[in-house]
Parts: C-alpha cells; structure tokens; sequence
C-alpha cells in the first residue's frame, strides 16, 4: 500500500496502473451519478422555469404546515424537517458502514447497514403520509363561481390566490393555483423517492451479502462503498429537491 | 495479486477514531446549516419584508446548500481524497449547470414578462387575490 505522500509522485499515467487509482465499478458509480445528477437537475431545473413564468406560486410554508397525528396545527416545514434530519442521520450510518468496511469489521458493517435502512425506511413512510395528507386534504376553492372542496394531484391545484368571497362557515376560499406545482411536486419527489426505494432494496442485498460474508471472503467491503455513494448520493438530491420545493 | 495490489490502492483513509471524528464533526455542520435554512425559510413567512430582502435570503440558502452538498460530496462520500484528475472528470461537466439554470430561468421570466405584456388579463386576476392562507 502506498502512502498519501508516495501516490502523488507516482506516474499514474505511464502504464500498468489504474490512472484514476480506484476500482473500475466505483468510477462507474461515479459517472452513473453525475449522469443522475443532470437528469434531477433538468427536472429541477424544468420547474425553476416553469415557476419563473408564473406570476404566483403558492408559498411552500402554507402549503406543507402539517405533522402526523397533529390535526390541523399550523406547523410550518416542520414535518419535512424531520425528513430532512433522517436522511442527513442515514447517510452517517452510511458513512459509518463504509468505514467499518475499510476495517473489515464485519459486526460493524451489519450493525450501521441496518440503522441505514431503518432511516431509509422511515424517510419513505414519512413521504407516503406526505402524498396521503396532500392529496387527501380538502381545502375550499372557488371554481367558475362555485365553491368545490379539492385535493392537491396533478391536475388541480387549491393553492391560489384567496377568492374575495368567504365561506358559510367562515373559512377562507381561496381559488385554484397553477396546475404544474403539482405535477412537478409528485413528479420530482417522487423520482427522488423511487431513488430511495432502490438505495433501500440495494442496501438489504449488500446487508445480505456482508452477513453471508461474501464480502469477508472476497477480503474487501468495496461494495458497501459504491452502495454508500449511491446513498449519498440520494441525500445530496433531497438537499435540492428541499432547497427549491420546501425552502425558496 | 502483486499485480492487483499495485494496480489498485484500496485504502484511501486512516483508520481509526480521526475519521469517525470528522464524521462526526460533518454531520453537526449539516445539521447546524439546515437549521439556519430552515430560520431563514421561516422568517421570510412570519415576517413580512421587502421583496429584494426576499430574494437576498432565497440567495443565502442556495448557498448555504451548495455547501451542504460540497460537504456531503467531498467528505460523505470522500471524492476531496481521491485523484486531482478523477475528481476534475466529475466536476467539471458539472459546470455545464451553470449556463442549464441561467439560459432557463432566464427563459422561463421571458415567458412570463412576454404573457405579462400581451395579455395583461394574467397580472391582474393575481393582484386583486393576494396571499391565501
């Protein structure tokens, strides 16, 4: 094993060698996630523009303001903070699997591979009770005159702006916001969310794996890394699909 | 296995408690700095403010996040410990986003100001609405 100091004097490129010094799946890896990253970017970036086309776009405090078992409290982002902090906890599980690995501490890498999961699992969860409470949650919106109770999809959109006409009851209508918030919502986060279904299923084989102890006969967790970097790397979107649905 | 062994440098961190110490230390960074985001994201909806201060904080947490995900890339998943020259082939397509989000967000206000000045019918439906809560 050479040292840091020994590797930047070596002609990587004269032959024999690996240039990059890494293996060939996890440079790979690499590349497939900056082909992934492009693909969110476009899709972000297609919303970006959409929503600078748009004279309003609903105000994300106002839109996501509820937490499970919570009722109608008013609690601005705090739920999808909670979501934020679970899949920032999982990727230092991860981080921690990883290095268990360079160890090869076999009991180490079972142990955070499966806090990993945990984490991956319950961030799903959170999401699915995120779509059910979007999609389900009524709000009053004035619709050619009428007065229509409706949901968040893909096709409509109750988070206009309000109507100067008020309920029965006293509740504020509002009218119907731009139809694209929306489908870009479901679209991206969705996307993101079938990214940390397959990082969780990946997760469970290499767990699967490490505890068969394929990996102990092979005489490196090199695997546990490029799953590590695929969860990461699904941490790092949700720091943008957060930043332009849930923060700006 | 000489061959493999000279071909390939598996280990690219010290063991020990240092690298858990820096994990450490990273995860209180992403966790103080989603805090400030979240405090900037909030005030601008508790307090009433100026746009151009809006648009001053929106800024901030974008670079906040850049931040974010500069730590999240460069120590999570150790990208600042390999080869200057793989490094380079990762980020400098990156730099293709650079003219992605202008040129889009540029077209995307075009739209809008052309719509704006063609049929101003869409301006005024929003003006005479207002926040809804």
């Amino acid at each position: 094993m050479a040292t840091a100091g020994a590797q930047m004097e070596t002609k990587w490129w004269s032959g024999g060698k690996s240039p990059f010094n890494v293996e060939y799946g996890k440079l790979m890896m690499w590349y497939f996630l900056m082909s992934d990253a492009f693909t969110f970017g476009a899709f972000l970036i297609s919303y970006g523009t959409i929503r600078f086309s748009q004279n309003y776009w609903p105000d994300p405090n106002v839109v996501f303001n509820a937490f499970p078992f919570a009722g109608h409290a008013n609690l601005p982002l705090a739920f999808v903070s909670l979501m934020t902090f679970i899949l920032i906890v999982s990727s230092v599980t991860m981080v921690l699997a990883v290095h268990a690995g360079h160890k090869n501490d076999k009991q180490g890498v079972i142990k955070w591979m499966i806090w990993t999961i945990i984490g991956g699992i319950a961030f799903l969860s959170c999401q699915a009770w995120e779509w059910t409470h979007l999609i389900t949650g009524d709000h009053a919106v004035l619709i050619n005159g009428e007065i229509e109770n409706i949901g968040t999809t893909v096709t409509r959109n109750p988070w206009g702006p309000a109507a100067n006409v008020a309920a029965h009851d006293g509740h504020h209508v509002g009218t119907t916001g731009p139809v694209a918030f929306g489908g870009y919502f479901f679209g991206i986060t969705g996307f993101h969310g079938f990214h940390v279904l397959s990082g969780v299923v990946i997760n469970i084989v290499m767990l699967i794996m490490t505890i068969n102890g394929v990996f102990e006969r092979r005489g490196h967790y090199l695997m546990i890394e490029k799953a590590g970097l695929y969860w990461h790397f699904v941490d790092l979107v949700w720091v943008f699909v957060f930043l332009c649905f849930y923060l700006i | 296995m000489e061959h493999s062994v000279q071909e390939v440098t598996f280990h690219h961190e010290p063991g020990g408690n240092e690298v858990v110490k820096k994990i450490i230390k990273t995860t209180i960074i992403l966790s103080v700095i989603t805090i400030i985001e979240l405090g900037m994201g909030l005030a601008m909806y508790a307090f009433p403010m100026a746009a151009g201060l809006k648009l001053f904080l929106k800024g901030v947490i974008v670079i906040l996040s850049l931040l974010k995900a500069f730590y999240i890339v460069g120590v999570f998943m150790h990208l600042g410990e390999e080869l200057k020259n793989l490094i380079m082939t990762i980020v400098v397509p990156l730099l293709l986003f650079i003219w992605f989000i202008a040129a889009f967000l540029w077209d995307g206000n075009s739209w809008k100001v052309l719509r704006n000045t063609y049929n101003p019918k869409a301006t005024t439906e929003v003006h005479e609405g207002g926040e809804h809560h």
